[in-house]
């Protein structure tokens, strides 16, 4: 589903960051460890295809991202891919509801309304689809951050630290819940994080 | 969902931005729009009035005076001049028409115009209900007198003297009779009760006797009742004279053959109401200007506010793009969101400029008995929408440039 071959990067004026290969089957899941500043945000956004790398491949369900242009890489990544971001980012303009219906007008798999309802209630979300995103709770907002990294049912889901505000309580839920709803999806799971409390939930591990 | 509820949606999520960029859009369209409408109501209206008539000849004194009391009924008249006087030119082979008016009486302000029955026609004015006066003290009303005082076919009235209703000194002998009313003619006819020539003179001879001495210490507005009535008995006067030429030769010599062998005076109601129309004219290109200023200033407002939206909006952009967005959407996007903008500001201000006609109309029909329509959309106007949009658009072009070189994955990762 998911392979890089000899990936690097090089941002302006510093050392060239050089990734492992990786390989990543369908519904699989990849735990991608790493301590602050080597890079691991970074390899998450070139297999995204939000960066263009310095040098080497990346493929995602056997598309060649260096092949995809600009255009093509943005539908490419809005069908296919999941985003899971450290800090929230949502639409301030609209509501809770408005930002899942947003997430899925611009993918094949236009709006669904019963995979939209199905997902709130499993994420406890269904009470508040007409509020504005920023009167939710901290929890509502890591929940509703989750729901749009998936709702469109992607192929891949990258997740950037995704239990790093979280006490040990809230980080094993959420864990479990992206183990679940990748499940539910069929997707194959990449979580990037240096929180060691993440290593006993999942077997296949990478160190950067 | 698709780009228009998003633009909307970003669009009404900062009100006060909204607010001052609509504010500025809207004073500068109601400005153009009024007036606009109101220089066009206005030419048209006078253009009509003084389409049957190519000149006036009067009292000397100012030939504008002449033309905006003898044609427009907004001015006192010059004087009187005397029947005897016109006779050779109702005669003359230039001439097509030469039709006498009389007036200086009113019936609660509306005037009373004596004259004969190729006045109406000239106007193309119909009766819609009634018959046409006959016999001394009949008279028809103009649509707008009849709707305004509520006046019926067989209602009796009294005259009064002078142009407007001063409440007293009523011709009371001679209550007139509405024996007709008027179709709308959208010319002066609708503000004025027509009767003949011989009325005016037969309330102004039974009236001298017992008014002679008030009358005399009268300006000169009315000069009809100042004469001593054996004279009048004698010499039958009228205000003025409208006259269509036959031929264009006609325009060339009378005016010049009058004004110079004669006291009375030639006035040509295009040349006077072209000298009226060109200072107005200035007036209206001055305020046309400062509209446009306001307008470059709204677009401008609108390239700032766009502008600061765009870059606190730029992780929202970059969360677009993550969405499966691509530019030439989110280029889309912005542009709606500044289209909606325009349409919003023109609309409102376009309704805005047409109720300060209405406004104004309420006004001008009461203190001048000409009011104005609201009309629908001009093509004009479509022009000025099509120029906002414009506008919009390259102001909104301009502010997202940067949309282009948006580097999501730096954007995000510095939230």
């Amino acid at each position: 589903m998911v392979a890089t071959s000899n990936l690097t990067y090089a941002y302006k004026n510093e050392e060239i960051l050089v990734f492992p290969d990786i390989e990543l089957s369908t519904g699989q899941h990849l735990l991608v460890l790493g301590p602050s500043g080597v890079g691991k945000t970074t390899f998450l956004y070139l297999m995204a295809g939000l960066l263009p790398p310095f040098g080497g491949n990346v493929s995602i369900a056997g598309m060649e991202l260096n092949s995809l242009s600009r255009n093509q890489m943005d539908t490419f990544r809005g069908e296919h891919i999941g985003l899971i971001f450290q800090q929230y980012h949502f639409i301030t303009s609209l509501n809770v509801l408005d930002n899942l219906r947003l997430r899925q007008s611009f993918t094949k798999n236009m709006n669904d309304p019963q995979r939209r309802k199905e997902l709130m209630e499993r994420l406890g979300l269904s009470e508040h689809l007409n509020k504005k995103v920023a009167t939710l709770s901290q929890g509502q907002q890591q929940r509703l951050s989750i729901a749009l990294g998936l709702i469109h049912k992607p192929k891949i889901i990258f997740a950037d630290e995704p239990t790093s505000n979280l006490d040990d309580f809230n980080c094993a839920q959420v864990l479990e819940l992206l183990r679940e709803e990748a499940g539910i999806c069929g997707s194959s799971l990449l979580i990037i994080t240096h929180d060691q409390r993440v290593m006993s939930h999942f077997q296949n591990q990478v160190m950067l | 969902m698709n780009l228009a509820y998003l633009a909307y949606k970003n669009m009404i999520s900062k009100p006060l931005n909204l607010l001052m960029s609509l504010l500025l859009l809207l004073l500068s369209v109601s400005l153009v729009t009024f007036v606009l409408q109101l220089s066009q109501q206005l030419g048209g209206q006078l253009s009509r009035n003084i389409a049957p008539f190519d000149m006036v000849v009067g009292a000397k004194g100012s030939p504008l005076q002449l033309v905006l009391s003898s044609i427009l009924h907004l001015d006192a008249p010059t004087g009187n001049i005397k029947l005897k006087d016109i006779a050779q030119l109702q005669k003359h082979p230039f001439v097509q028409h030469a039709i006498p008016v009389s007036y200086g009486d009113n019936y609660k302000s509306f005037r009373i115009l004596g004259t004969g029955h190729d006045y109406l026609t000239l106007y193309n004015a119909q009766l819609s209900e009634g018959i046409l006066n006959k016999e001394s003290f009949e008279a028809v009303a103009g649509s707008i007198v009849a709707q305004r005082l509520g006046l019926q076919v067989g209602d009796n009235f009294i005259s009064s003297h002078g142009l407007a209703d001063s409440g007293g000194n009523v011709h009371d002998e001679h209550p007139f009779v509405l024996k007709g009313i008027l179709k709308p003619t959208g010319s002066v006819v609708d503000q004025l009760l027509i009767t003949n020539l011989e009325s005016i003179w037969e309330a102004h001879d039974h009236d001298d006797a017992r008014h002679q001495e008030e009358n005399l210490l009268e300006n000169g507005n009315h000069k009809k009742g100042a004469k001593v009535g054996e004279e009048l008995h004698r010499e039958k006067e009228i205000t003025s004279l409208l006259v269509k030429f036959k031929s264009p030769l006609g325009m060339i010599q009378l005016p010049r053959f009058i004004n110079e062998n004669t006291t009375m005076q030639a006035a040509l109601p295009g040349f006077e109401v072209q000298r009226l129309m060109g200072l107005l004219g200035s007036g209206v290109q001055t305020i046309n200007g400062i509209a446009l200023a306001i307008l470059l200033v709204s677009a401008l407002s609108i390239f700032i506010s766009l502008l600061k939206t765009i870059r606190e909006r730029k992780q929202e952009l970059a969360l677009l793009r993550i969405y499966g967005l691509r530019t030439g959407q989110l280029f889309r996007l912005v542009l709606l969101e500044g289209l909606f903008l325009a349409l919003i500001g023109f609309v409102l201000g376009w309704l805005l400029g047409r109720l300060a006609i209405w406004a104004v109309s309420q006004y001008t029909q009461v203190s001048y008995g000409y009011g104005l329509r609201v009309n629908g959309p001009e093509i004009f106007e479509f022009f000025l929408l099509g120029l906002i949009l414009l506008l919009a658009a390259i102001a909104t072009l301009l502010a997202s440039r940067s949309i282009y070189n948006l580097n999501v994955a730096k954007t995000l990762s510095n939230a």
